[in-house]
C-alpha cells in the first residue's frame, strides 16, 4: 500500500457517509524494533507491524465509535457498521461535532528520517551491546538489568465529511539502559537514555554515566527526619510534575467542572517568574507535531505568562461549546478526540543548577520520584509523591536518602517555585525538563 | 478453588486456520535452528459505553484481531506479530520472528500437535454480545442519577462500561495446543462534589471474569452512591498527616499492598537478574507469621481469573508465602526452562503484540484470626485507610508507593476525621514484618490493571483488614 492508498482509504470510509451523517475516518500503519540485551547476548528481538482504523459517526448530535486493529476490508466494514449502530446509544450533544478546516498553516517539521529507515539491523542490535558495554565500565559496582535499543516508525491519514484530510508520517529512536549498584546486601537502581530522530543524534556515553551515576549515588541512602523544606527538582523530575498539571488547563475539563483553573483566567495562579507554553511546533520537542489529533494544525499556546493564567487549551469540542476556536490541542488515546498539552515547557532561567542549589541552605534536590499516579490528585491538586536525592546543606549537595515522601498541593506548589534553571533538558515525553526550586513543601520520613 | 470444566468443542481458530498451518507456522518459527517455537492467536471484541456530564458521550465498539510468534533459540528470543491470519500472513510473521532469533544453521524440522486441550474456567450466563447496548446504556443512567441524588455539593459524574470477550489459542513446538475464552465485564464510577476548600472526588469500580450476569448481583446504583459519598465526605477532610505511624487497612482494600510489597519481587524473572530484594530467599522468613500469600489464577470470576495463561500452561493456584516464610517465585515458560522446574501459569501477555512475561494473576493474603473492629480498638493512633488506590514499586529496593483514596484518622481506638489524598511509602520486606494484627474479615478488592514494562494485563488482589505497625505517611500536616 503506498503513501496515497492510506490516503485514498481513509477518503473512501468517509466518502460511504449518508445525507446527515457526518464521518472521521482515522487510519494508520506502523512499525517498531525493540532489541534487548543482557550480558553481552540479544535477549530479545522484537520485530512488529501494526495497523488501525478507527471511525467516529455523528448523526442528530450523538456519537458514536468503533476501532480494530486491522485495515483488512472486511473488518472496514464491520467497524464502519459498528460505529453507526453505536450512534442510537449516544445523548444528542448540541455541539457534537467534527473540527473544520480553521485557516491556521501547518508548521512543517522534520518528523522523518531517512537514515533511520535504511538503519541496518546489526548496527542496532551493536548499538544495545554497547550501551551496556559503557555503563558497566562506568563504575565497579554497577549492573545492567537491561540495555535497549528501540525503534518506530508510523503514518497516519486522515479524513473527515467536514473537509479536513491530512497525511502525515514519523520515526524515531531511542536507547535505554536500566542499572543495579550493590554495596555489601544493599542495590540500588538507575537508568539512562538518549533519543533522537536518527541513531546519529544518540548520546551513549551520557546515557551510560547517567545510569551508572544514578544507581551508585544513592548507595548508603537512608531515611531522611520529617521537616518542611525547599526542595530543588531535576529536570526529569520537573518534567514528570508538568504532565501532573497538564489536564488542569483544558477547556474541555474547566467546562465539566474538572479543573481548579476554572474562574482563576487572568489571575495570578504562579508565582510571576513562571511563564509555561506549550508549543508543538518547537522542533526541538520530543512530542513535536504538525497535526493535532483532530488534523487541525498543531500551534504555540502560553498557558501562564509571568505567573497570570492566559489559555485554556480546546479541541473543537470544547471550543463549540464555550464559543471560541480550537487551540489545536485534540489529542487521541485510542478513542474520541479529548484535549490535552501537547508539548508543555518552562520559560528558563539563566542558572545553572549547581548554581540554585548554592542558594538554598537546607533542602533536598529530588532526583526521582515514585507513585505520581496514585499519590497525586490533579482535580482537588493534593500532591503527595514518594521520591529519592540527595540532602542540600548550606548550598552544597551532601548524603543521599530515599524512602521518604513530598507533599503539597499543586495550586500552592506554583505559588512557591522561587528559582528556575536555565538547564532546559527535552525530554522523551510531551513536556522538557529544567531545574525548579520549590519552598515550603512537606518532607515525611522518619 | 475454582471448578475448572473441559469441553470437548474445539476454539474458533483450530476451524478457521487448521492444525496443519499451525504445525507448518511452528516449523517455520524453527527453520533457523531455533529448539522452541510458539504461536499465540488473539481475537478480541469488546464494547464500552462513555457517561460524563449528563451525557452518554458514546459507545464504542472494538477487536483487535491477530497472532504474535515467539522463537527462541538459546539465550535469545525473537518475536513478530501480524493481523494477517491467512497462512501466507502467519508463515512470513514466523520467518521474521526466526531470523530475529537467528543465531546458527537452520535445517528443515517438523513439528507435531497433541490434542487441543481447552480450560474453561467460567460457566458464562449471558454473554455481552448477545446483550443489547441499550441495557449497558441504562446502567450508566442509573448510576449517574444515584451519584447526583446522595448530595447538593456532587458537581460532576462520570461512569463507564466495559465489556470483552477474548479467544486465545496457543501452540508451541513442544506440541502444546490450548486454548481458552475470557469474558470480562466491568463498571465504574467517579464523581467530583465541590465545597467551600475547592473539589475532591470519589472514586468506585467493579468487575469480574463473567458475562453481563454481574449485574444480576451487583448493583451499580449502591457503587455509585459509595463513590459519590467518597467525594462528599473528603469536602471536610483535613489534610493527611506526616510522617511515621500504624496503619490499619480494610479488607479488601489493600491487596495492593501486597502486590507492590512483595508480589512484583516474587516474579522468575526480576529474580533471576538479581533485580528483586527477594532473590535467595526461599525458604527463609520473609514476613510475619500471620502472613500466607497466594497467586490463584483459577479463582472463579475474580478479575484476575484464567483458564490457561498465555503461554497455554493451565492457570494454578500457587503459594508464594506460608506462615511467612517464603516458599516459591511465580514462573513462566522461559525462567521456568532456564532453571528446570515447571511453570505455574503465570506467563501473561497484554494482547498478540507483546511477549509474555511473568505476571500475577489474583494474590491475596488468607485470613487471620482477629476480629477487625479489635484491631481499630487496639491502635491508640493512627490512619485507617478505607480505599487504596494505585501504587508502585521498585522491585530492587523493595522501596514503593500507595496512594490512599479513603482515609481517616484512628484516635484512642476510634475511627474519626476523614483526611486528604496522598501516597504513603515504605519498603516491602520490612512493611511485611510489621504486620502485627489480621483480621478475619477477607475480601476481594476492585479490579486492577497491573502495569509492568509497558504492558498492562487484568489482576485481582485482596486481604483480610491487618496492621501494620509503622508506615510513612506523605501528608502535609505536622
Amino acid at each position: 500500500m503506498s503513501t496515497n492508498e492510506l490516503q485514498a482509504l481513509a477518503d473512501r470510509i468517509v466518502a460511504q457517509a449518508k445525507s446527515g451523517e457526518q464521518i472521521e475516518a482515522y487510519v494508520s500503519r506502523g512499525g517498531e524494533t525493540s532489541i534487548r540485551v543482557y550480558e553481552g547476548e540479544v535477549e530479545h528481538f522484537v520485530s512488529a507491524q501494526s495497523q488501525s482504523v478507527g471511525i467516529r459517526v455523528i448523526r442528530d448530535g450523538r456519537t458514536g465509535y468503533a476501532y480494530a486493529g486491522t485495515l483488512e476490508e472486511s473488518v472496514l466494514h464491520e467497524v464502519l457498521a459498528d460505529a453507526r449502530d453505536n450512534v442510537q446509544f449516544g445523548t444528542s450533544d448540541e455541539f457534537a461535532g467534527l473540527a473544520e478546516p480553521d485557516g491556521v498553516p501547518v508548521i512543517k517539521q522534520e518528523l522523518w528520517n531517512d537514515a533511520l529507515a535504511a538503519f541496518p539491523t546489526e548496527q542496532k542490535i551493536a548499538l544495545a551491546k554497547e550501551l551496556e558495554a559503557l555503563t558497566l565500565a562506568a563504575d565497579s559496582r554497577v549492573r545492567c538489568d537491561d540495555s535497549n535499543y528501540d525503534d518506530a516508525y508510523g503514518e497516519t491519514a486522515f479524513a473527515t465529511t467536514s473537509g479536513v484530510s491530512a497525511y502525515g508520517r514519523e520515526n524515531g529512536c531511542y536507547v535505554s539502559v536500566g542499572t543495579l549498584a550493590d554495596d555489601g546486601d544493599e542495590t540500588q537502581t538507575g537508568f539512562g537514555f538518549s533519543v533522537g530522530r536518527s541513531p546519529a543524534e544518540f548520546d551513549l556515553p551520557r546515557a551510560a554515566r547517567e545510569a551508572a551515576d544514578r544507581a551508585t549515588r544513592l548507595l548508603g541512602a537512608t531515611k531522611p527526619q520529617s521537616k518542611r523544606t525547599t526542595v530543588v527538582l531535576d529536570p526529569y523530575v520537573t518534567a514528570q510534575f508538568l504532565r501532573v498539571l497538564s489536564g488542569s488547563f483544558s477547556g474541555e475539563n474547566v467546562q465539566k467542572g474538572r479543573s481548579f483553573f476554572a474562574e482563576r483566567m487572568g489571575e495570578a495562579v504562579a508565582n510571576p517568574i513562571i511563564t509555561l507554553i506549550d508549543d508543538p511546533t518547537n522542533p526541538l520537542a520530543y512530542s513535536a507535531t504538525e497535526l493535532d489529533g483532530e488534523g487541525l494544525a498543531a500551534r504555540r499556546n502560553v498557558l501562564i505568562e509571568n505567573g497570570v493564567l492566559a489559555t485554556f487549551l480546546h479541541s473543537s469540542y470544547s471550543a463549540r461549546r464555550g464559543n471560541t476556536k480550537s487551540t489545536g490541542n485534540a489529542v487521541r488515546s485510542g478513542g474520541t478526540p479529548g484535549v490535552s498539552c501537547l508539548a508543555m515547557q518552562l520559560a528558563p532561567g539563566t542558572a545553572t543548577q549547581d548554581e540554585l542549589i548554592a542558594n538554598v541552605d537546607d533542602g533536598v534536590l529530588i532526583q526521582m520520584v515514585q507513585g505520581l499516579h496514585s499519590g497525586v490528585n490533579p482535580i482537588s491538586g493534593d500532591f503527595s509523591t514518594g521520591a529519592s536525592g540527595l540532602v542540600i546543606d548550606n548550598g552544597k549537595v551532601g548524603a543521599p536518602v530515599r524512602e521518604f515522601t513530598i507533599a503539597s498541593t499543586l495550586q500552592k506548589m506554583l505559588l512557591d517555585v522561587v528559582a528556575i534553571g536555565g538547564d532546559t533538558e527535552w525530554l522523551p515525553m510531551s513536556a522538557a525538563g529544567v531545574s525548579l526550586v520549590i519552598r515550603d513543601v512537606t518532607l515525611s520520613g522518619s | 478453588m475454582g471448578q475448572v470444566t473441559s469441553a470437548p468443542m474445539s476454539s474458533p481458530f483450530l476451524d478457521q486456520i487448521g492444525t496443519e498451518t499451525i504445525q507448518r507456522v511452528l516449523a517455520k518459527g524453527r527453520s533457523t535452528g531455533a529448539g522452541f517455537a510458539e504461536i499465540f492467536i488473539e481475537d478480541k471484541r469488546s464494547t464500552s459505553a462513555a457517561f460524563d456530564d449528563g451525557k452518554v458521550e458514546q459507545v464504542t465498539s472494538g477487536r483487535d484481531r491477530g497472532a504474535g510468534i515467539r522463537v527462541v533459540h538459546g539465550e535469545t528470543t525473537g518475536f513478530a506479530h501480524t493481523a494477517d491470519l491467512s497462512e501466507a500472513g502467519l508463515l512470513a510473521a514466523a520467518e521474521a520472528a526466526a531470523v530475529a532469533a537467528r543465531q546458527g544453521k537452520g535445517g528443515v524440522v517438523k513439528v507435531a500437535l497433541g490434542a487441543e486441550t481447552i480450560q474453561r474456567v467460567n460457566n458464562i450466563a449471558e454473554f455481552p454480545d448477545t446483550v443489547a447496548k441499550s441495557r449497558k446504556v441504562q446502567l450508566l443512567q442509573r448510576a449517574n442519577d444515584a451519584a447526583r441524588s446522595v448530595d447538593g455539593s456532587i458537581a460532576q459524574v462520570s461512569a463507564g462500561y466495559g465489556d470483552s470477550v477474548r479467544h486465545i489459542l496457543v501452540a508451541n513446538s513442544d506440541g502444546i495446543l490450548a486454548s481458552d475464552q475470557q469474558v470480562r465485564t466491568l463498571f465504574r464510577v467517579s464523581a467530583v462534589a465541590t465545597g467551600d476548600a475547592g473539589m475532591q472526588t470519589g472514586y468506585d469500580s467493579m468487575g469480574r471474569t463473567i458475562g453481563f450476569e454481574l449485574f444480576d448481583t451487583e448493583d451499580v446504583e449502591a457503587l455509585a452512591v459509595g463513590a459519590a459519598r467518597q467525594a462528599v465526605t473528603k469536602l471536610r477532610a483535613r489534610p493527611a498527616p506526616s510522617g511515621s505511624m500504624p496503619v490499619v487497612i480494610k479488607r479488601g482494600s489493600g491487596g495492593v499492598l501486597f502486590h507492590e510489597a512483595c508480589g512484583h519481587g516474587l516474579e522468575a524473572d526480576l529474580v533471576g537478574k538479581g533485580a528483586s530484594v527477594y532473590r535467595g530467599k526461599v525458604g527463609e522468613l520473609v514476613a510475619s507469621p500471620l502472613v500466607t500469600l497466594i497467586d490463584d489464577g483459577t479463582m472463579t470470576t475474580e478479575w484476575g481469573c484464567i483458564g490457561i495463561d498465555d503461554e497455554g500452561h493451565r492457570s494454578q493456584s500457587n503459594t508464594l508465602i506460608k506462615d511467612g516464610v517464603l516458599s516459591d517465585y511465580m514462573w513462566d515458560y522461559l525462567r521456568a526452562r532456564k532453571e528446570g522446574r515447571p511453570q505455574s501459569g503465570n506467563g501473561r501477555r497484554q494482547s498478540y503484540m507483546h511477549l509474555p512475561m511473568v505476571r500475577m494473576t489474583n494474590t491475596f493474603v488468607i485470613n487471620g484470626e482477629t476480629d477487625p473492629d479489635d484491631i481499630v480498638r487496639a491502635t491508640k493512633n493512627g490512619v485507617y485507610i478505607a480505599k487504596l488506590g494505585g501504587g508502585s514499586v521498585n522491585t530492587a529496593t523493595g522501596d514503593f508507593v500507595f496512594g490512599m483514596t479513603e482515609a481517616y484518622l484512628i484516635e484512642n481506638g476510634e475511627i474519626t476525621e476523614p483526611l486528604r489524598e496522598g501516597n504513603l511509602i515504605g519498603n516491602g520486606p520490612q512493611v511485611l514484618r510489621d504486620i502485627d494484627l489480621l483480621g478475619n474479615d477477607f475480601a476481594m478488592g476492585n479490579p486492577g490493571t497491573c502495569g509492568k514494562d509497558g504492558q498492562g494485563v487484568p489482576v485481582g488482589d485482596g486481604q483480610p483488614t491487618l496492621r501494620v505497625t509503622a508506615m510513612t505517611i506523605g501528608g502535609t500536616a505536622a
